[in-house]
Parts: C-alpha cells; sequence; structure tokens
C-alpha cells in the first residue's frame, strides 16, 4: 500500500459565474479502508470537495488547480465516457435523500444491479444474487420479497439501505457518503449508521463521509477533516479531533453538538398562576374529510396539556407521530374533530377562518423550512410591514420604528430591512420568521421544527433567541421537534408521541431523566454522543427496547 | 439572479432576442404613429387600376379597388394588433385571476371552474367564433369578446398549474392564518411569483389571437368594411393572386411576421433564463 487510494493535492475550485471560491488549495489523502470524515457547516464545501472524488463538478462551479487522483485515475481530467466506466466500478455515491436518488418507477433490485446489466461486467443473474447476500448483510428483512418493490413501498430506513448496497454492489474501494443519515429519524439514524458502519468494514471499503453532525461522525470515521468556507481548518485522527483539537473553530463545533446529558435538563420554578394561558383538551385529528359518520384515519389519538405565559411545552416524536399535526390544531391550520382548544380559559374555534382577527394573533406558528415560509418577492420589511399593517395595532407613523424593534429583538441589524430572502442565510431567515410571528404580538409562540434544518451552530443559537424571547415577552411556547438535547434545553413540559398517541406526559426533568415508556427510553439513547463508542452500545440498547415495543409496534 | 450575472461575465445578448424585439417595437410603433405616417388616405382612390404594381406613388401597390395598399395596410396596424392586444388582455385578467383562485381555494370551487374551463377548450375555436359572430353581428367589441373567451381557457389552465406549486409554500399559509383577504393572496403573496412565465405566456397567446382575429376576418366574419384589419385585407385582395398581383401577400406577411416574433421572443427569453444561473 504505497500510494493512497484517494489523492487530493492543492485543489481549488471556484464559482464559475461570481469567482467566489469554493474549495481554497486543499490536500487530503485516504487510505484503503480508511473512514474519512469531511466536517463543516453549509457552505463549507464538503459536499464539492467530495463529488469531485466522483470526479463531478456541479453546474456552475469550475476546477482551478489541483489534481484529484483516485486509484492512479485523474478524476478532474477524465472526460465523461471514462467517468462512467470508473463510477460504481472505483468509486460510488449514497446520497442523502435516497426517496429522491432512487427512480420511483424501477423495481429496487433492478436498480441496485443496473450498472451491472449496463456494463456487462457481471451476467445479471449472478449481480442480482450478490445484490440479495447484500441486502441480507444490510439487514433487510425478507430480501428477495423486498427487492422487488418500489421504491414508495419501504421504509425511509430501509431504502437508505438499499441506496448503500447499490454503493457496494460492484465492491468499488471508494465509498462517498453524502450525509446518509440525516434525513432519518433518530432511532433510524442509529440502525442505519451501525450498518452502514459494519458494511464498510467488511467489505474493506475506504469512505468518504460528509456530514454536518459531528456526534455521527465520531462513530465512523477514523479521520477527521474540519472543512469551514472552502478552506481545511484541521485534519487528524477521530481522537485527536474530538478530544484534543487545536482550532478555536473545531472546539466551537464540538461544543454546539452538545448531545444530550441529563443535567442540562432545565428547572424553573413554575409560577402558581391558576388559570393556564392555552389549555388544550382532548384535542383529537383526523385528516379523513369532514362529513358524516366517525373518522377512520386518525391522525392524532387524544392529546391534552395545560401551558402557563413564560412556559415551554414540548412535542417529541418521529416523523408520522403526531406532533405536528396537533401543532397545526392549536394554532387552527387543521381543525381537531374532537376536543378543545382554550386561550386565557376562552374556547377558540376550530379553524383559523373561524376564528376572530384577536384570537388569530395571539397564537403565531414558525414553520420548520425558512426557505418555504418567506415570499421570495417581498422584502423583510415588506413583510414584517404587512403583518404590522394587518393588525393595526400599532399606529401608522410608529410601524417604522416598529420594525427595526422587531429586528433588533432578532438579533438582526437594522438595515436588514430592505433585503430579500435570498440575500439572508438560513439562520438569519428563521430570525425574520420569528421576527414576522413577533410582529402580531402573540402570547403564545408555536415553534415546528424551527431548528431542524440549520447546521448545529447556528440552531444552537436560534434556540437561545426562542429562550430570551420567552423570557422578556412572557410568552407560552409550544417547541416541537425531533431533537432530544434541544427540547432538555428549553422545555418545561414534555410530550412524547407515537404514532398519533401519547405515550409519556410530564415534567421535562421527569420524562428525559427517568423516562418510564420504553419508545421514550428508545428516542432518548438514540440521541448520537460525542464518544467514538457510544454507536455499539445504542445499536445493542436499541435492539432490547425494540423488543419490549414489538408488540405495539405497527407495522413500518 | 440579477446581481449575480452582472458580477459574472457578461452575457452574450442573444441575436434572435434582439431581433425579435426590434421587429415588435417597429410595429408598434407603426401602429401608434398610423394616422401620421399613412402617404394616402386609406379609403381615397388613388388609381383607375385595380391590382396595380408599385410605383413611386404607391410604394405597394394598389388593391381591388384602387386604393394604396401601403396606407391600408398601415392604417390596418392599430386596429390588428389594438385587438389582439385588448384580446389577450382580457384573456389573462379573467383567466390569471380565476386560475390563481382556483389554485387558492381548491376543492369543489376547483372543480366547477376547471369543469367549464374543460367545456371551453374542448370547443373548436374559429367554428364557436364564426357561429358567435353570426349570432351577435360582427362588431369589433364582439370579436375581441370571443377571442378573450376563448384564449381565457387556456391562460387559466396555466395560472392555475403555476399557482398550484405556490399555494402549498408555507408564506401562503402564514398569511392565511393571518387572515389575509383574497386580494392580498393573489396578488400581493402569489401573483409576483408567477409573473415571469404569465407575461411570456402573454406574447404567445397574442400571436394565437392575432392569428384568431386575422383568421375571422379572412373568413369574412371579422372586422366589416370600410374598416379592415390585415385579415380581411387578405380576403379582400384574394383576387389578386390570379391577376399576378402581391396584394394579399403584404398583409399576410404582416400577420406572418408579428406572430413568428412573439414566438421568438418568448423562445430565447426562456432560453435564457433556463441557461441563466439557478436561484
Amino acid at each position: 500500500m504505497s500510494a493512497p487510494l484517494l489523492d487530493i493535492r492543492g485543489l481549488s475550485i471556484v464559482s464559475e459565474g461570481s469567482g467566489r471560491v469554493i474549495i481554497d488549495n486543499i490536500s487530503l489523502s485516504l487510505e484503503r479502508g480508511e473512514v474519512l470524515a469531511l466536517i463543516g457547516a453549509s457552505g463549507s464545501g464538503k459536499t464539492t470537495l467530495a463529488l469531485t472524488a466522483l470526479g463531478h463538478l456541479r453546474p456552475g462551479l469550475r476546477h482551478r488547480a489541483g489534481a484529484v487522483d483516485l486509484d492512479g485515475e485523474n478524476m478532474m481530467e477524465a472526460d465523461q465516457a471514462h467517468l462512467r466506466e470508473l463510477r460504481g466500478r472505483k468509486v460510488a455515491y449514497v446520497a442523502q435523500s435516497a426517496a429522491a436518488a432512487f427512480n420511483p418507477r424501477m423495481r429496487l433490485e433492478d436498480q441496485v444491479v443496473e450498472l451491472d446489466r449496463l456494463s456487462g461486467r457481471e451476467s445479471e443473474a449472478r449481480a442480482i444474487l450478490k445484490a440479495r447476500s447484500t441486502f441480507d448483510e444490510l439487514g433487510l428483512p425478507r430480501p428477495t420479497e423486498l427487492g422487488h418493490r418500489f421504491p414508495h413501498e419501504v421504509s425511509g430506513g430501509q431504502l437508505q439501505r438499499f441506496m448503500i448496497a447499490m454503493g457496494l454492489q460492484q465492491s468499488p474501494p471508494l465509498l462517498v457518503c453524502d450525509e446518509p443519515t440525516s434525513a432519518l429519524d433518530v432511532t433510524t439514524q442509529v440502525e442505519v449508521l451501525h450498518i452502514l458502519k459494519e458494511a464498510i468494514r467488511n467489505h474493506h471499503t475506504a469512505a468518504l463521509f460528509v456530514s454536518h453532525d459531528l456526534a455521527v461522525v465520531a462513530q465512523i470515521a477514523t479521520r477527521i477533516a474540519v472543512l469551514r468556507g472552502g478552506q481545511l481548518v484541521e485534519v487528524g485522527p477521530t481522537e485527536q479531533i474530538l478530544f484534543a483539537p487545536t482550532q478555536p473553530y473545531t472546539r466551537e463545533l464540538i461544543a454546539s453538538s452538545r448531545g444530550f446529558n441529563a443535567g442540562s435538563i432545565v428547572s424553573r420554578t413554575r409560577s402558581p398562576e391558576t388559570r393556564a394561558l392555552l389549555s388544550v383538551r382532548g384535542v383529537k385529528v383526523s385528516y379523513d374529510k369532514p362529513g358524516k359518520g366517525q373518522p377512520v384515519n386518525i391522525a392524532l389519538h387524544e392529546a391534552s396539556f395545560e401551558l402557563q405565559r413564560g412556559e415551554v411545552v414540548a412535542f417529541i416524536g418521529e416523523s408520522g407521530s403526531g406532533k405536528s399535526t396537533l401543532a397545526r390544531a392549536v394554532a387552527g391550520l387543521h381543525a381537531p374533530f374532537a376536543g378543545k382548544v382554550l386561550l386565557d380559559g376562552r374556547e377558540l374555534a376550530g379553524s383559523i377562518l373561524d376564528r376572530d382577527k384577536a384570537d388569530r394573533h395571539r397564537i403565531q406558528i414558525v414553520f420548520q423550512s425558512a426557505d418555504t415560509s418567506l415570499n421570495p418577492r417581498h422584502t423583510v420589511g415588506r413583510t414584517l410591514r404587512r403583518v404590522l399593517d394587518f393588525f393595526g395595532d400599532v399606529p401608522p407613523t410608529e410601524r417604522s420604528d416598529r420594525i427595526r424593534e422587531l429586528l433588533a429583538m432578532v438579533q438582526l441589524p437594522a438595515a436588514y430591512v430592505s433585503r430579500r430572502p435570498n440575500q439572508l442565510s438560513g439562520g438569519e431567515k428563521q430570525r425574520v420568521n420569528l421576527a414576522r410571528a413577533l410582529a402580531a404580538q402573540p402570547d403564545v409562540l408555536i415553534c415546528d421544527e424551527i431548528t431542524s434544518a440549520l447546521d448545529n451552530l447556528v440552531a444552537a443559537s436560534i434556540l437561545q433567541l426562542v429562550d430570551s424571547l420567552r423570557e422578556t415577552l412572557g410568552l407560552g411556547v409550544v417547541f416541537v421537534s425531533h431533537d432530544l438535547a434541544a427540547v432538555a434545553q428549553l422545555a418545561d413540559q414534555v410530550m412524547v408521541l407515537k404514532n398519533g398517541k401519547v405515550v409519556e406526559q410530564g415534567s421535562t426533568a421527569s420524562v428525559l431523566a427517568r423516562p418510564v415508556h420504553a419508545y421514550t427510553r428508545l428516542l432518548k439513547a438514540s440521541v448520537p454522543e460525542l464518544r467514538t463508542t457510544w454507536l455499539t452500545e445504542a445499536a445493542s440498547e436499541q435492539a432490547t427496547l425494540r423488543d419490549a415495543l414489538s408488540p405495539e409496534r405497527s407495522p413500518a | 439572479m440579477k446581481r449575480l450575472s452582472r458580477a459574472g461575465v457578461p452575457q452574450q445578448v442573444p441575436l434572435v432576442l434582439v431581433a425579435s424585439a426590434i421587429v415588435l417595437a417597429a410595429l408598434t410603433l407603426i401602429a401608434l404613429v398610423a394616422p401620421w405616417i399613412m402617404p394616402h388616405d386609406p379609403g381615397e382612390f388613388i388609381s383607375n387600376d385595380v391590382f396595380a404594381a408599385p410605383t413611386r406613388n404607391a410604394l405597394l401597390g394598389t388593391d381591388y379597388l384602387g386604393r394604396d395598399l401601403l396606407s391600408r395596410l398601415i392604417a390596418s396596424a392599430p386596429l390588428t394588433l389594438g385587438m389582439a392586444f385588448a384580446a389577450t388582455m382580457l384573456a389573462h385578467v379573467v383567466g390569471d385571476s380565476l386560475g390563481l383562485y382556483a389554485a387558492l381555494r381548491g376543492g369543489w370551487v376547483d372543480a366547477v371552474v376547471s369543469r367549464m374551463v374543460d367545456v371551453i377548450l374542448s370547443l373548436p375555436k374559429i367554428i364557436v367564433g364564426l357561429v358567435v359572430l353570426a349570432a351577435l353581428g360582427p362588431s369589433v367589441a364582439v370579436i375581441i369578446g370571443i377571442c378573450a373567451v376563448v384564449y381565457a381557457a387556456g391562460v387559466f389552465r396555466v395560472a392555475r398549474a403555476l399557482g398550484n406549486d405556490i399555494v402549498r409554500q408555507d408564506y401562503i399559509v402564514v398569511a392565511q392564518a393571518r387572515g389575509e383577504g383574497l386580494g392580498w393572496l393573489l396578488f400581493a403573496e402569489i401573483l409576483p411569483q408567477v409573473a415571469a412565465p404569465l407575461a411570456s405566456d402573454f406574447a404567445i397567446r397574442m400571436s394565437f389571437a392575432v392569428l384568431f382575429i386575422s383568421s375571422l376576418s379572412f373568413l369574412g366574419l371579422g372586422v366589416q368594411p370600410p374598416m379592415a384589419d390585415w385579415g380581411g385585407l387578405v380576403r379582400e385582395n384574394l383576387d389578386g393572386l390570379q391577376a399576378g398581383s402581391l396584394a394579399a401577400i403584404y398583409p399576410a406577411a404582416a400577420i406572418a411576421i408579428t406572430s413568428i416574433a412573439l414566438n421568438l421572443l418568448v423562445d430565447s427569453l426562456s432560453e435564457r433564463s433556463i441557461q441563466g444561473p439557478a436561484t
């Protein structure tokens, strides 16, 4: 093993239009069988760098200097025909969103062996046998039957495993994994990560593992490279990066992947108010068309809670657990078919359309995707002013001042009034979303997964902001999240949901520190920790907990 | 997107775009100043010869009654282009509003309007136009009206499809949750997002309208003499073809040039937006 498998030397990549440097003179090498993690915030160039190993540059990017050698092949110079020949055989790609990467009209098995069929290097029958043994190895149940399904007929975790199988199909010496577990639920993430780690080891494959999550990377990487703004901050063995980082930025990253520990749970003394600000009693939601008869498809079976001013209630659970459904029911975006939502002891209409203006502005919601919740054609100022104009609580002459005040509240410079959403970063957009909600002077703020799409460092600052707003404005906050660490930091009460049912509910301290229900324990065990041995422990703990849950586990 | 293209390498302006824009600008200008640039009164008999060959006095020759063809061509430009523009405008006002409204409301409102539009789309345009004109009598207002109705159905489809992508966005949900009225939702939140594709639809739709109105006139149920549009000029001078006169060809060419220029403009604009940096 003289020459490294992948050798990146002095690589520079620039954006064609603006000439902005995306990758700035980076040199890295990767030995056979080694897992190198590329970590950094969005915009750090980690994905661009990883894709160069496949000889791919996204449209609009230009290779300026340096070389990428994969097993003796210069990937930056190779022509398309040659690259096609190399991909799959020498290097394979595992994408973040398996759902978007598979052809929905083709059976999974056929897609996995498609490259074998096209290249003709292996007979189709043998390729299928090989694929099935990989399916089995990746823990996919009934490999033959499952392989005949279409992508939408398997779960997200299973689809990601098919993607890994596709990558391993031709036994390439290098696998490029681009955030392979980021789109999965926490509990599924542990499974897939564990399987991926095993597979990489069994196949003696080297891997480039792109991720923004240091705790995830710690489980799988042998070396970690930290990137920031297209530059290599530092690179070293996993243990060294985690426990003896030399650069301040790395230390910052480590501090932000705080993980979850029982000590960080908030314990505020509840104000002895007699009447709750928001009170939800026996709310049930269905996505059936309203009409005659009892609803059949129930998204939320029954939920009740009370929220005081200055208090945070968190809904946690996996996707499809009904946590967002409950939040939307409180906001009036989806009327419940049973139960009541009371604000200051007064019952609110189920649908927002039936609530009057005074009720509407008291409950405001902020969504997960900052991109789609701001109108791209409106400036920040126009977005905020419209809310003030609409509710009309602030006299017209004071509205400009109020807008500046709102921007200050969410810690944005006043000059941002004239910016459009495409001139803002993800975190800044989310701050504008918060400002828009605050412009209505709400009593209750609903945060629906507001930090899920953000990088760790940015997410942490948004959480702090929500907490300080709660404190200064005395807001009641409904916090929907799958991030246990965030919930522990912020919430007074927690409600754990699973398949539309509340499985556990109570103060954060009691639920998270001493969870009673197996599902809560499973969630807790799935939060990645910054220990390299965590994954093995978590995987075995999960297995036991899943067994405990299995009688009531609905078919996935 | 604007920022990027300004900062980046200067983009080459395609020749087709410039050429089609110049042609359309020239046509518009001619239509606007028509009364002052005509060499003769369009109704004046300047020659005793019908279908006379071009002379210094009549640059394109004379028509079937011995009138100056160039003057008549110029005189009918505002009518032809004006009617097509008015009809397309009307079609877009009606089609866009209804289409975006249907996208926003969904449910039975969407279903009812969409089925009505399906009915209109399934009718053969020219025959419907002829029947309605025969019943109501050919007048400029009726021609514009029927053309607008016929094309509003197509515009509705385009606007509804564009709107459907937008109404699922969270900022629409936020605005609805605030209790915003229909006007704000349609025209302040949704319309700015879909204005660009609708503008190209406008141009292409106007080229259809020019053809449609000209066809009606050619069939004799369009603009009635003594007024004439280009379609009418083709019809009245059709006999000249046998006499070897090009009198019917010039208005036909004017129709073709307008339609082709509009199509090329839209094509080159959409090509540019595809090549441009993604937002």
